[in-house]
């Protein structure tokens, strides 16, 4: 077995311990009692993290994209900094004031979780773009690519594990901040932890936690994954040793 | 063939405050099939020429000519796809295996994949290297020579009449440089590719240029054939860059054709009287021996015709050459030549065996300091005495 393999196994079995062991602390009854509202709730935990990420990633990347144009390469930092300063307002607050616009529900969640996720990926987007090689952008023009071929083709590609960076973290906020939408009125595994807390649930409180946790563990190796899969390039792959 | 006319650039007109002018009207033509090597300082405005060719900086007044047409009118993408680039950082796209690096601008040009995949297959065996070893495998996998080669042969993908070098092979080591450096000259010679080539290396010019143009503070300072140059160079800027060994640098430029003299040869019936008076005239110790067509057959020593029937003829005292020299040999390989084999003399042959004349110690001295050079003066008139006769 060769060692890749090896670890891999080790680390699949590790896994399967943790998950064992948190069954086990939550209990499995109560797994039993709260599973169509695990269900539920999960589902409605994705869809929120899927309709702001997606929000996130369009505005994101296009505005990251735009602010690395040579165009307005004078003015980027001065954008960046209100992208920065949008970000230290906490998502609690940005709920509150989302609540003042969209009211209860759905929509003021994604938009405040959309607002989270968006500086990460803006962030990483243009410094993954700006950080790419000049002689291949020289190249690129030299060889005669029109920008936008030279984009798609060279900067974006080359740039793309720094953007996947950014993309990971806004996904891990995404996925942790969800829960705190049930505070207006939207559905999520928040659903199972305040309850839980109001109740004193621990196990109801537990259960919606771990299964929050879980959720950005998958979601972020998904995305890890992504990155490696579109970058092989990068990474020492087999093919390196001839 | 690529003119440039009066092509200037200045720098900071926009704002008013401070103007640069980093290139200060440089006219010179290069003909087809030629290597003209942009030479000078950092600052001397030579990259920025460059790429005024491709319009990567737009000249601020003075035209391009590429075959006659200004190249002001055609639209800059389709421009640079129709002219080779080459960057010093190489610039392969690390996204992209090699062969998708070699067929960039095929690719951008709309070609065929079948086409594209034969192109790459081509010049990768004009690179001597194994295409299914390398198609597939991405630029970090090969060594810094190597990919030097594919960013050579990406700029020739799509056949360019042009290819525009900056500092091609500055980031290659100096072991690798040399053989890069010698493949790239027969590519160019094979494909006869006009090429412009930007370096701050008075050897890589010497080296490869047909013509070398100095650059000082924008201004073209001296356009002339490398030997010239080192012959003649024009200001003490160019005299200082060229260095103090110039002489010694023009050795790789000379070939035996040039230097060597007009030495007569004899035919083999010659008596040994006439040869020895014809040897006592020009104080020579030896002298050639060649048939009618020129031929050149061997030489006889006069010390091994002292004391002998003056009627005899001088074919029983021939003998044959240890060493000789090929009109197109360069004068450093001659006189290496030269002390290898301890002799003072060689004879030049032309591909034939025809005797040109003999490359001496003086012969190479009077033509280093006679202020000739190749690229001035027509070569040099060898006149054999048993031609004429």
């Amino acid at each position: 077995m060769t060692p890749p393999t090896l670890r891999r196994v080790l680390g699949g079995l590790l896994g399967i311990a943790v998950v064992a062991l948190l069954i086990l602390w939550i209990g499995p009854s109560t797994i039993a009692r709260f599973r169509a509202d695990l269900l539920y709730y999960t589902g409605q935990h994705l869809l929120l993290v899927a309709c702001s990420m997606v929000a996130a990633l369009i505005t994101g990347l296009g505005a990251g994209i735009a602010l690395s144009r040579p165009s307005v390469s004078k003015s980027a930092e001065r954008f960046m900094q209100i992208f920065n300063v949008a970000n230290t307002v906490p998502p609690m607050a940005v709920l509150a004031i989302a609540l003042a616009f969209f009211g209860i529900g759905g929509t003021s969640a994604v938009f405040a979780l959309w607002l989270a996720a968006l500086l990460p990926i803006v962030r990483n987007t243009y410094q993954g773009l700006a950080g790419v090689d000049g002689a291949l952008k020289e190249a690129a023009r030299g060889l005669g690519m029109r920008p936008l071929q030279s984009l798609w083709q060279v900067e974006l590609p080359n740039a793309w594990p720094v953007i996947m960076g950014g993309v990971r973290i806004a996904l891990v906020i995404n996925v942790g901040s969800a829960p705190l939408s049930f505070l207006i009125g939207a559905n999520s595994l928040g659903n199972l932890i305040f309850p839980g807390i109001y109740l004193n649930d621990p196990s109801q409180m537990l259960l919606g936690a771990v299964a929050t946790a879980l959720l950005a563990l998958v979601l972020d190796g998904l995305a890890a994954w992504l990155t490696l899969r579109l970058s092989r390039h990068q990474a020492p792959s087999e093919r390196a040793v001839v | 063939m690529i003119e440039l006319d009066k092509l200037s650039k200045v720098f900071g007109q926009k704002h008013g405050t401070k103007q640069t002018t980093a290139v200060d009207s440089v006219s010179l033509t290069v003909e087809e099939g030629e290597i003209c090597v942009f030479l000078g300082p950092s600052g001397c405005g030579k990259t920025t020429t460059l790429k005024m060719i491709n319009r990567l900086i737009e000249p601020s007044s003075g035209r391009v000519l590429i075959n006659g047409d200004d190249t002001s009118q055609m639209d800059k993408v389709e421009l640079r796809r129709s002219l080779g680039y080459v960057i010093q950082q190489i610039g392969l796209f690390p996204n992209m295996t090699i062969e998708e690096n070699i067929v960039v601008v095929p690719r951008l040009l709309g070609w065929d994949a079948a086409r594209m995949r034969e192109r790459a297959r081509e010049l990768m065996a004009m690179v001597a290297l194994e295409p299914k070893q390398y198609l597939s495998r991405y630029p970090r996998e090969l060594s810094g020579g190597q990919q030097q080669r594919i960013g050579v042969i990406r700029a020739l993908a799509a056949d360019p009449p042009l290819l525009l070098m900056d500092e091609p092979f500055g980031a290659v080591d100096p072991v690798n440089r040399g053989t890069i450096q010698d493949e790239f000259f027969t590519m160019q010679r094979t494909l006869n590719k006009t090429v412009i080539m930007v370096s701050h290396d008075i050897d890589e010019a010497i080296k490869l240029g047909d013509k070398v143009a100095m650059f000082r503070d924008g201004k073209l300072i001296q356009f002339d054939h490398p030997d010239t140059i080192l012959a003649h160079p024009k200001d003490d800027f160019i005299r200082a860059f060229v260095g103090a060994d110039h002489t010694l640098k023009r050795l790789l430029l000379v070939h035996a054709g040039d230097a060597a003299d007009d030495s007569p040869a004899v035919r083999p019936s010659t008596t040994v009287a006439a040869a020895l008076e014809q040897m006592e005239e020009d104080d020579r110790r030896y002298l050639v021996i060649s048939d009618e067509s020129n031929h050149a057959l061997g030489f006889v020593r006069r010390r091994d015709l002292r004391r002998i029937d003056p009627e005899t003829p001088i074919e029983e005292f021939r003998a044959d050459f240890v060493v000789t020299a090929g009109r197109d040999e360069n004068l450093r390989v001659l006189l290496s030549r030269m002390y290898e084999y301890n002799t003072s003399w060689l004879p030049v042959l032309d591909e034939e065996g025809g005797f040109l004349g003999e490359v001496t110690q003086e012969s190479i001295a009077g033509y280093l300091s006679s202020g000739r050079s190749r690229g001035q003066a027509p070569a040099t008139n060898i006149h054999s005495p048993a031609e004429v006769g």
